[in-house]
């Protein structure tokens, strides 16, 4: 595994190569408190290009920064940065990171060619009606995973008419007739809305690998 | 969060403004590891008032504000939000983020309940707070913060999808950049003059003291001291409405006050919006001829509105 270092704002992002290849790459991003895995997962024996794992922010081999302040917008920027790196991908992602790549597909239809929804921790993310929050201080030093990593992104709100949003972004721009895969068994609000979108497939991660690696 | 520590007043003012007056103490205060800059009038034996800026300000955009109310018997505690004036620039930033830090310093100061004062994202962000931790507030004055419109309602479908995609574009553009960015340097009637374009009801002269105790002065210029790495606009699934759903379940003493004209840095807001969720007993007062700065525009009127309220509930 070879690694290289983006930069976003102040963050140092790994952006980690666990295989090599050159065909289109297929960029992995993970779930929330998890970390990209230290070698290629078997279900991308099959893919015939080179495979790439990001570390989000506050995970990983990635900067933990100071005093939280944790968005998923904020990890679109991360993932933004590594397509730009890698210039055109395709791009699973396990909870949090399911949420994230679908983002990155409506941001960047040109350059995500196909996305795969999968299972994972933080799928569901926090409440999408006002609550009462909690607020908690935690003093530094911490470590990977960040805990306000944690706090923050376990109850980031995720209506279902903004995933939607990026959901139609990515169908009206992409190249692709299928851009978004859904392959999560669970499906929060969010997810059952982007779902249900027309254009939007539900299909397993290696069907879903094998159409984009035709595509 | 830490300890307030002690911090001497190197600022000098190059500028003088009637009413105005630099803070008589200042410290900081390490929240979380941020270290938060927090400025105070009046004697620390007077009762606390919390000031709370807006996004794009600091604390020391109360400098004629807060002295009158210091002036009447309070403590008066503002600080500079992360990214904002003295305070450290940070990685990250967001509302909750914000919200840890203004419990930091509340909590430096005093445990008990306390009046908060907040202007507009200051005032959105203690409504947030005020729900979520009434028992430091014992009374709250929100000076045109209130959020409460859906602003994309009446949009069809396809304009909300096209206003977003070129918000996200901006706004990744602006992040893929972000790490070598810089304030741009102006002179100090330049820079002032750039800010009245946000702030146009507001004298030049106030700007170009705003100049002089809000950006620093370098080499090739003035630059405002706020981090270059934020921006105007951007996006995320919060709902103005999110925050005014907070308001009628509010028990503390709240005053509510609205500026009749719009502005660029303004909610949009009317009374008529605002009134079906105002908290049991309280008020919404409105300025007619006033700005979204009103304790600015305004300083006078303000404070002593303040002050008749708060006395009503002592």
């Amino acid at each position: 595994m070879s690694t290289v270092t983006l930069v976003h704002n102040r963050i140092q992002l790994a952006l980690h190569c666990l295989r090599d290849g050159s065909e289109r790459p297929l960029l992995l991003l993970h779930g929330l408190g998890e970390q990209s895995p230290s070698a290629a997962p078997d279900w991308t024996a099959e893919w015939p290009g080179p495979v790439y794992a990001l570390d989000f922010t506050g995970h990983g081999d990635s900067t933990v920064p100071i005093g939280g302040g944790y968005s998923a917008e904020l990890l679109l920027g991360d993932a933004d940065a590594a397509l730009s790196h890698l210039g055109e991908a395709t791009v699973v992602g396990r909870g949090l990171g399911a949420y994230i790549a679908l983002m990155l597909a409506g941001a960047q239809p040109a350059s995500v060619h196909g996305t795969v929804l999968c299972d994972g921790p933080g799928l569901s993310g926090g409440a999408i009606v006002p609550t009462s929050t909690s607020f908690v201080n935690i003093a530094p030093p911490y470590s990977a995973p960040d805990p306000y990593a944690l706090v923050d992104l376990s109850r980031d709100p995720r209506p279902p008419d903004y995933a939607v949003l990026f959901a139609r972004l990515a169908l009206d721009h992409s190249q692709l007739a299928e851009p978004i895969s859904v392959a999560a068994i669970v499906r929060p609000p969010w997810l059952a809305a982007v779902a249900n979108e027309v254009g939007v497939v539900e299909r397993s991660l290696a069907a879903s690998l094998l159409a984009y690696a035709r595509d | 969060m830490g300890e307030p520590t002690p911090r001497s007043l190197h600022r000098v003012t190059l500028v003088e403004y009637p009413g105005a007056q630099a803070p008589d103490r200042q410290r900081d205060v390490v929240v979380g590891g941020v270290r938060i800059a927090v400025h105070e009038w009046g004697s620390e034996q007077d009762d606390p008032i919390f000031l709370v800026h807006g996004g794009f300000d600091f604390g020391r955009t109360y400098d004629v504000f807060a002295p009158l109310l210091a002036a009447a018997g309070w403590r008066v505690i503002t600080w500079d939000q992360r990214g904002h004036g003295d305070s450290a620039q940070c990685a990250l930033y967001s509302l909750d983020a914000d919200l840890r830090d203004m419990i930091g310093v509340m909590a430096s100061t005093t445990s008990r309940p306390a009046v908060v004062v907040g202007h507009s994202k200051g005032g959105a962000m203690s409504v947030q707070l005020a729900d979520a931790q009434p028992f430091r507030f014992s009374h709250f004055v929100n000076i045109d913060g209130l959020p409460s419109r859906r602003p994309m309602t009446d949009l069809a479908a396809h304009e909300r999808t096209r206003m977003l995609s070129s918000d996200i574009t901006g706004w990744l553009q602006h992040r893929r950049l972000s790490a070598t960015l810089e304030r741009k340097p102006d002179t100090l009637d330049g820079l002032a003059r750039r800010r009245g374009k946000q702030n146009p009801r507001l004298s030049l002269e106030w700007l170009r003291y705003l100049v002089t105790v809000g950006a620093r002065h370098d080499d090739d210029g003035w630059r405002w001291k706020i981090d270059p790495s934020m921006r105007h606009g951007g996006f995320g699934p919060w709902r103005p409405e999110w925050t005014a759903s907070r308001l009628p379940g509010l028990g503390m003493p709240f005053l509510g006050i609205l500026a009749r004209e719009q502005e660029p840095m303004g909610w949009g807001n009317t009374a008529d919006d605002i009134r079906p969720y105002l908290p049991a007993g309280g008020r919404l007062e409105l300025f007619e001829d006033t700005g979204h700065f009103v304790h600015i525009e305004r300083p006078n009127e303000t404070a002593a509105m303040i002050l008749d309220f708060l006395d009503r509930g002592r």
